[in-house]
Parts: structure tokens; C-alpha cells; sequence
């Protein structure tokens, strides 16, 4: 403030000088912060991991898939806090496991649909003519055909031969990676046409003109200089695609085309759902269900917040 | 502008051909049609290799979809030896148009049948549910943009996102414990739940099937569109015509039913233009909460039996619609919309 004195004639200075200069990533972080919602979109999903992570210390995931068939559709009680299933397993624990396994795969999944949009999208901007025009049929053909059908045609495929697989001395089970596989292969499209437009502008620049008159070659000037630039839309796109990716999870383990029990996932844990709902087991669906919510409001809350931070000319939450 | 339109014709075309071969060649790899055959007693192998035979299967795949795309067999050899394949493809296009779609390994039935069937019921469903859904997203987004920041903007924005957030199954679910299950357990009147055998051709039991899954399509749907319409509303309320517009002295109904609306209208016209496809898959899994005799559920029972005719043939239609209506809608927009010139 002390500045403010000499440079009272100049009022555009005045805004630069109450406090130190800030790097765009600061600028952005300012901008997350002071949005409340997507700060509590963040709580949540803090909470949502530190209840995931203490309760796979503290439980053992043999007790998640542990069937006693003498406790079946037993009534939330102190034993099950959220009752058992049909075959007895405990719903709370499995909450937990199917959590890790809900988040795990909508990480992946993203983190494939991202890899896959980016490349497909840059590339096609980057190289223009004819490998632009195939890139995007492909693209244009994989949007029209309707995802979640596509997807359970494609799990159809990959599921044919699922065998256990074995990480971290734990054994899955083996539709969790065709489920990953799956929803990452059929949810890059929006991305790459995202990164597209955004590559198609940014090629045109100076400073790719000039980085390409210093002899850089192709994969620097793409991997340097026109993706880095991007970021925001990459990392707004991917935040409101982890949510999509659960959701994707739980519908198709919903149909009971997806993740196979004894591993369990939020979705699964609401297969046939609709049988016992007459019977008046209502904790079955009920709790993992509002997992699901909770975890797709908070993730969806925080992509809000990151696309306004991104954006230089939002002013709303300032 | 006829340029424009012949250029994404043929476009359309070669995205087409693409999703031909897509889908032809996941959904073969995916089913296995011989399946259902493996524990019947008394079917020797002889009678295994004939029927492998008979549905086309002892071929490799590239023949295979060939067949499948309705050419005779002597084209299947010419194209093949790689002669003449605009004028086959072009031929497949008018079989195809035609409605031939092959016949279901498991009920025997043409695939146009099946769908013929089911279609009727889908659109009754979700034409219902749009319709409704477009009405209501359009008073909430109207309502929520004019007063923006107020409490009632708030709640409508509240709400949609978490509407926007909710698992459909969630929904689903809840409204048939509620007003399917607990309403009978209290003695109210209270509605079907999915698993009554029902009589489709009576009114008032088509009626009270449809309004549960109606009312969770519309729950879901709405946030979405509310929450577009009011930002399309808002990004045209703060351009200079509409400053111009409230200096001249105009009500603000006058500026917002006249002026503002109209263009605001543009971006979701095109949005319900290439939403409206869609509607033909139905709804996976509302129809198979519901039970509901739709193509998402004909999508799901033949997919898990691997009957592929049937499978391609869903995906085929509404893959065909989603490429048709987005030409259409871009069309569409340059006649309601004279700023935009197609070049």
C-alpha cells in the first residue's frame, strides 16, 4: 500500500500494486477459492476419500464380501449399520470397497478418455487436410452411436474371457478392467473436439510460428507449447468427465453388465434393485445410492468451480 | 449454401459407412450367437457346423458383414475381388433404407418386426417425457434468468444441478418405493410397479405404467435444459440490442418475450434438434427399472443373449437418426437464424 502514494495519478497501477504479481495458476487458485461452492465441492470429496481410505485400514475386504446366508436383508442394527444384502454381506463395508473400486474406475476411465481426446483432438487440428477430416468422422460416428449401448456391446466383448486379476496382493475382479477400458474408449469425443477448436486457434499464433523457425519439431511444438495451453478446457473436461465416468460405472453395473460381484462397486450393489424394493429392503439401494449422488454433486461442483477459474473473463466470484 | 449442404451430405455418408463397420464388426466380435446352442442335448457337432452354416457364421468377418449389409451373394464375391464398390455400397444403402435388417438368431423374427414392435412404445414414452420436459425446463430457465440471483433463481439453480447430478436409477427407484410400494402398504391408491403383467392395449393401464417413468425421465432431464436455457437467456440479455431495446423505452416483457427470447431460442432449438434422435434408443434404464417394452430394453434383453441382427439393428437406426438430424438441425438454423451464412 505504501506504493499507492506515488503512482495516485495512474489508476490502472493502483490495482497491480496492492498486492505481489501473480502467476496465472495463482490467479486461477484466487479464483477456485473464492468460490464457495467448489470449496465444498473439494471438502467432499476429501471426506468422501478419508472415509474410503480409514475404512479399507480399518476393515479387512473379506468382511465386504463375507456371506452369511443366516443375516440376509437384515435390517440396519448396530452388527450392520446399514444392513446386509441378499446374501448377507454387510452394506456399509461393501460401500467402502465399492467406493475405491466406483472411484478407481472413473479415474482411469478418465485418465484413458483424456490421453485418447487429447492426441485424437491435437492431432487432427495440428495436422489439418485429410488426416483432420478422418480423425473427425471417426469422432462424429463414435458420438452418434448412442454411448451407453455402445458401451455394453463393447463389455460384451472384452467380458467374453474375465479372469481375476491380482494387484497389491488383492484380487479383483477381472471386469473392472474391461469396465476402465470400456468407458475410457467411449468417452474421448467431447474432449477431442474441445482440444480441436482450442489447437486450431492456438496454431495460428506467433509463438508457434517462432518456435517453429527455431527448428523445434513437431512433437515438441505439440507437447510443449500447444497442449500446456490448453490445460484449462483439458482439465475442466476431465473433472465433469470423472463424474460422468461413475455415473457410466453405476448404470452399467446397474443392468448387471459391468463390474461382476464379489467385487463390489456402488453400482453393482444396486443390480436387481427393483426386485427387492417390494420386499421393502429399502437400505440396499438407498446407501450406496446416495454414495453415488453425494460423490457426482461434489465432483460436478468442483468442475463448475475450475471452468470459472479457467476462464480470464469471469468475474463472477471475484 | 448448397454447397454447404452437398458437402455434409456426403460427409454424413462416410460417417455412416464408418459406423457400418463399427458396429458390424464390435457386436460380431462381442456375441457369440452359438451359445444358447452349447448345453442342448442331442445337437451333434454335424448339426453345430450346420447351423454355423445356415446363420452365416463359418465365414470370416469382412463377408460376413457383407452379408449382413443385405448383397446378394454374387456381389459378396465381387466386392471382394475389390470391383465396383460405390455401386454396391450404394446398393446396401437402398436395402438398408428398405428396412431390411436381417432376422434374430434367438425369436426368429425379422429385426424389423422386433423394432416395428417396440418403437411405438418408446415414442410414447419419451415423446411424453421431452414434451413435458421442454415445457417446464423453458418456465424454469425463463423464470430463473429474468430474476437472476434472487432467491427463486437460487433454488431453480440448486436444484437442477443437483437433478443434473442424480443417478436416474436413484430416482427410479425412490418414486416406486413411494408411490408404487408404500402407497399400497398404506392403503392409497398407488400405481404399478414394473413387475405386473399388464394389458397395453387398455388406456387407463397404459396410462398409470407410463406416469412413473415419465416423471423420472422429466426429473432428470429438466436440470439439464433449465440450466441451459438460462444461460443462453442471460448471455442475450446482457448484448447492446437489448440495452437499445430497454433505452427505447420498452416494458421489460416486451424486451424479453419479443426480443430477447428469439434469440436465445436459437442454441436450444439446435440442442432439442440433436437431442430428438435420441428418443428412438429409449431409455436403458428407466424401461428396465419400469419394465417397460421399449428398445432400450429390446437393446439389453437381445445384447445379453449376443443376437446380434437385433443388436445391429438398434444401433443402426438410432446411430442413422443422430447423423440425419444433425444435418437437418444445421439446416434448420440457417433458415431461422439469417446471421449465419454456410460456407
Amino acid at each position: 500500500m505504501s506504493s499507492e502514494a506515488n503512482f495516485t495519478d495512474i489508476p490502472q497501477l493502483r490495482i497491480e500494486s496492492t498486492g505481489p504479481a501473480l502467476s496465472p495458476a495463482q490467479l486461477i487458485w484466487r479464483r477456485f477459492r473464492k468460490h464457495r461452492m467448489a470449496m465444498a465441492g473439494i471438502v467432499g470429496v476429501i471426506l468422501l476419500l478419508i472415509f474410503i481410505i480409514a475404512g479399507s485400514i480399518i476393515v479387512p475386504e473379506t468382511k465386504a464380501n463375507e456371506v452369511d446366508l443366516r443375516a440376509r436383508l437384515s435390517t440396519p442394527s448396530e452388527q450392520h449399520w446399514m444392513g446386509t444384502d441378499s446374501t448377507g454381506r454387510d452394506v456399509f463395508y461393501r460401500i467402502i470397497y465399492g467406493g475405491q473400486i466406483s472411484l478407481i474406475v472413473g479415474f482411469l476411465a478418465v485418465s484413458i478418455a483424456v490421453t485418447l481426446g487429447t492426441l485424437m483432438g491435437g492431432i487432427a487440428a495440428y495436422y489439418g487436410g485429410w488426416v483432420d477430416s478422418i480423425l473427425m468422422r471417426i469422432t462424429e460416428s463414435m458420438l452418434s452411436i448412442p454411448s451407453l449401448f455402445l458401451l455394453i456391446v463393447l463389455g460384451k466383448y472384452f467380458g467374453k474371457e474375465v479372469q481375476t486379476i491380482n494387484i497389491f496382493g488383492r484380487s479383483f475382479s477381472g471386469s473392472v478392467g474391461i469396465v476402465i477400458l470400456v468407458i475410457g474408449l467411449t468417452s474421448w469425443m467431447y474432449l477431442a473436439r474441445i482440444v480441436r477448436a482450442n489447437v486450431l486457434s492456438l496454431k495460428e499464433m506467433d509463438y508457434i510460428a517462432a518456435s517453429k523457425s527455431l527448428g523445434a519439431s513437431n512433437a515438441r511444438i505439440f507437447f510443449y507449447h500447444l497442449v500446456p495451453n490448453t490445460l484449462g478446457a483439458i482439465i475442466v473436461a476431465s473433472t465433469l468427465g470423472l463424474a460422468g465416468a461413475i455415473l457410466i460405472e453405476a448404470y452399467v453395473s446397474f443392468l448387471g453388465l459391468g463390474i461382476q460381484p464379489p467385487t463390489a462397486s456402488w453400482g453393482n450393489m444396486l443390480t436387481g434393485a427393483q426386485t427387492f424394493i417390494q420386499r421393502g429392503s429399502w437400505w440396499m439401494w438407498v446407501f450406496p445410492s446416495l454414495f453415488i449422488v453425494f460423490t457426482i454433486l461434489c465432483i460436478n461442483l468442483m468442475g463448475d468451480g475450475l471452468r470459472d477459474a479457467f476462464d480470464p473473463h469471469s468475474t463472477r466470484h471475484l | 449454401m448448397w454447397a454447404y449442404i452437398f458437402r455434409r451430405f456426403l460427409q454424413a455418408l462416410f460417417t455412416l459407412f464408418i459406423i457400418t463397420i463399427v458396429c458390424f464388426i464390435l457386436t460380431r466380435l462381442s456375441s457369440d450367437p452359438m451359445a444358447q446352442y452349447a448345453n442342448r442335448p442331442g445337437l451333434t457337432s454335424e448339426d453345430k457346423v450346420r447351423i454355423r452354416r445356415q446363420l452365416g457364421l463359418d465365414k470370416t468377418i469382412p463377408p460376413q458383414w457383407i452379408q449382413w449389409m443385405g448383397l446378394p451373394p454374387e456381389t459378396e464375391k465381387k466386392i471382394i475381388d475389390n470391383s465396383g464398390l460405390p455401386a454396391q455400397y450404394f446398393s446396401w444403402l437402398g436395402l438398408a433404407l428398405k428396412g431390411e435388417l436381417g432376422t434374430s438368431f434367438f425369436s426368429k423374427q425379422p429385426v424389423s418386426k422386433l423394432i416395428a414392435e417396440r418403437l411405438p412404445m418408446t415414442l410414447l414414452l419419451m415423446a411424453t417425457a421431452q414434451t413435458i420436459t421442454v415445457l417446464i425446463a423453458l418456465g424454469l430457465g425463463i423464470v430463473s434468468a429474468t430474476k437472476q440471483y434472487s432467491l427463486t433463481d437460487n433454488i431453480i439453480t440448486t436444484l437442477s444441478f443437483i437433478g443434473y447430478s442424480m443417478p436416474i436409477f436413484f430416482i427410479a427407484l425412490g418414486l416406486m418405493l413411494i408411490f408404487a410400494v408404500k402407497f399400497k402398504a398404506w392403503g392409497l391408491p398407488y400405481l404399478p410397479t414394473g413387475a405386473d403383467v399388464w394389458n397395453r392395449r387398455d388406456a387407463t393401464e397404459l396410462i398409470s405404467h407410463m406416469v412413473l417413468p415419465v416423471t423420472c425421465l422429466v426429473l432428470i432431464q429438466t436440470a439439464g435444459y433449465a440450466r441451459y436455457v438460462r444461460s443462453s437467456i442471460l448471455e442475450v440479455l446482457g448484448l447492446d440490442y437489448i440495452r437499445t431495446a430497454r433505452a427505447k423505452g420498452l416494458t421489460e416483457r416486451t424486451v424479453l418475450y419479443k426480443h430477447a427470447l428469439r434469440n436465445a431460442a436459437l442454441p436450444f432449438i439446435t440442442i432439442l434438434g440433436l437431442d430428438i434422435p435420441y428418443l428412438l434408443g429409449g431409455a436403458l434404464v428407466t424401461e428396465s427399472v419400469y419394465a417397460w417394452p421399449g428398445m432400450g430394453r429390446l437393446f439389453w434383453e437381445y445384447a445379453q443373449r449376443g443376437d446380434y441382427p437385433v443388436v445391429l439393428g438398434v444401433l443402426l437406426i438410432v446411430s442413422t437418426a443422430v447423423v440425419v438430424f444433425s444435418i437437418l438441425t444445421d439446416i434448420m438454423y440457417t433458415f431461422i437464424d439469417p446471421r449465419i451464412r454456410l460456407g
